[in-house]
């Protein structure tokens, strides 16, 4: 089973090979409240880390939701904007908004594992 | 620190998510979420903790006249109970704030405030007030509001008054089941049938535990109280309406009293009603999926900025974005289409007239007998 990866601003990642799984923690998801729409990446999107490549909008608040690597968007979860819940489910499942090839694997050891994103959450 | 409305520990014990606003901390919404609280008001009923709002009265001799000075409304003509939503204007004829003013007897009249403004509003009354009149700020008194079909039934059940009587935008002097005297006033921020209720803080907490312990009411947040007034297009003080901006420009025109041409302001808010404004505030429909917000560009087809929306959010009840703004009167017509720029959209919409939904309140005349 692959490990999940956390970023600072909230996205859960399931590596894949070299492709990223990115979805938004369950923190995220609270924090959002009532989910309205969410705005999806093209398909062939370039993205580097840490710049926005989907959108999730909550009654609240617009919630950009960043690349944790530099890559390519090769696939984006459709089913999403028909079913918003569905961002709920587990990131490895139907919870991903987007895959994102990625270019230098380097970068994945910048992220945190579940007992450093639990601390993280717990600083805040 | 943020100021506290009585009912604060209320909030926290339901699980209420709070947050600033105007200073108090507030609810923003309770377990269910904002949709929900929506929702349950369109079709049921809820009750909200308004006590952050500012609630004045004014008594003597000439406090009609002097509501005629201080807004562009009609008072001396107001039948006793009657209730009138009007705007504080300043000398350069902008909005200092938004208001309900009700007559409550000949030389008394009561005023719901914004929570924001308090100070400042009360700072200009006083300073407009002439001898003779007395300005009384009821701090210790507490506003819950009721809203939705069931609003009237409630009412009666928990304060034990037939409301069958009091017509859309009129007030009425009760009391609690204890004697307690209160305000009953039949209007409110959300388009449905429902009141707002003026109480002592002593009796608040009370009368709020036997409103959300009632079956078939929830307890409703700011954030839906907001997407509700959305909806009816009602604005909301320091976002769609301001220091800047005229009632005219505002499209409250309606307001205005026909034999009032003595209020503060009334030079350039008069010649704007005679001969039109060049910006006008409209309602917005999204097209296309998505959310626009405050502060989001209005653009024509050739990318153009026309504006800019001074509130945005999601309808529930339309299930897409709405919005309010300033564009230039000549397209300030139902239909002109227009594209609001959201990060790299332009997503189209339409000027649409408000409210965006049908209301549901009352009549303004008293029913047949």
């Amino acid at each position: 089973m692959s490990e999940l990866k956390y970023t600072n601003e909230h996205e859960c990642i399931k590596v894949d090979g070299n492709v990223a799984w990115v979805g938004i923690t369950k923190y995220a998801q609270e924090a959002l409240g009532d989910l309205v729409f969410v705005e999806l990446p093209a398909i062939g999107k370039k993205v580097k880390k840490g710049e926005y490549f989907a959108v999730v909008e909550s009654v609240k608040t617009a919630a950009e939701v960043y690349s944790p690597v530099d890559g390519e968007v090769i696939e984006a979860n459709d089913k999403i904007p028909n079913d918003l819940e569905k961002i709920k489910s587990p990131v490895g499942e139907d919870g991903w908004i987007a895959k994102i090839k990625i270019s230098d694997p380097s970068q994945l050891s910048g992220l945190m594992d579940e007992a450093a994103y639990k601390k993280y959450l717990e600083s805040l | 620190m943020l100021r506290k409305t009585v009912l604060h520990d209320s909030h926290i014990a339901l699980g209420a998510k709070m947050g600033e606003f105007a200073g108090y901390d507030m609810p923003l919404f309770y377990k269910e979420g904002v949709i929900k609280e929506h929702e349950w008001v369109r079709t049921h009923c809820g009750v909200f903790d308004v006590s952050h709002m500012g609630q004045v009265t004014i008594e003597g001799p000439g406090a009609a006249e002097f509501f005629e000075r201080i807004t562009p409304s009609s008072f001396k003509n107001k039948s006793i109970g009657r209730a009138q939503y009007t705007v504080l204007t300043n000398d350069e004829g902008g909005i200092i704030d938004d208001l309900i003013v009700t007559r409550l007897g000949e030389n008394e009249f009561f005023a719901v405030i914004n929570a924001g403004c308090k100070e400042k509003d009360i700072a200009w009354m006083k300073l407009q007030l002439p001898d003779g009149l007395k300005l009384y700020s009821m701090q210790n008194h507490a506003l819950i509001a009721i809203q939705g079909r069931w609003a009237e039934r409630i009412v009666h059940e928990i304060f034990d008054y037939n409301a069958g009587d009091l017509p859309y935008m009129h007030t009425a002097k009760a009391q609690t089941r204890y004697g307690i005297p209160i305000f009953i006033s039949r209007l409110g921020y959300t388009g449905e049938d429902g009141f707002e209720i003026s109480l002592p803080n002593d009796e608040a907490a009370d009368i709020w535990q036997q409103l959300v312990g009632h079956a078939e009411i929830k307890p409703i947040g700011l954030a839906a109280r907001d997407s509700l007034r959305l909806e009816m297009g009602y604005p909301l003080y320091g976002h769609d309406i301001d220091e800047k901006t005229s009632p005219i420009e505002a499209d409250l025109a309606w307001i205005m009293g026909k034999d009032n041409t003595k209020f503060i302001g009334a030079e350039r808010i008069l010649k704007e009603k005679q001969s039109g404004v060049t910006r006008k505030r409209v309602g917005l429909k999204l097209l296309d999926k998505g959310v626009a917000r405050e502060g989001a560009e209005i653009r024509n087809g050739h990318g153009e900025k026309l504006g800019a929306l001074t509130s945005g959010g999601h309808s529930p009840i339309l299930k897409g974005g709405i919005g309010q703004g300033y564009i230039q009167s000549k397209l300030a017509v139902p239909g002109t289409m227009v594209f609001i720029n959201v990060r790299d959209r332009n997503i189209p919409a339409e000027v649409t007239p408000m409210p965006f939904i049908q209301p549901k309140t009352r009549s303004m005349k008293k029913a047949a007998a």
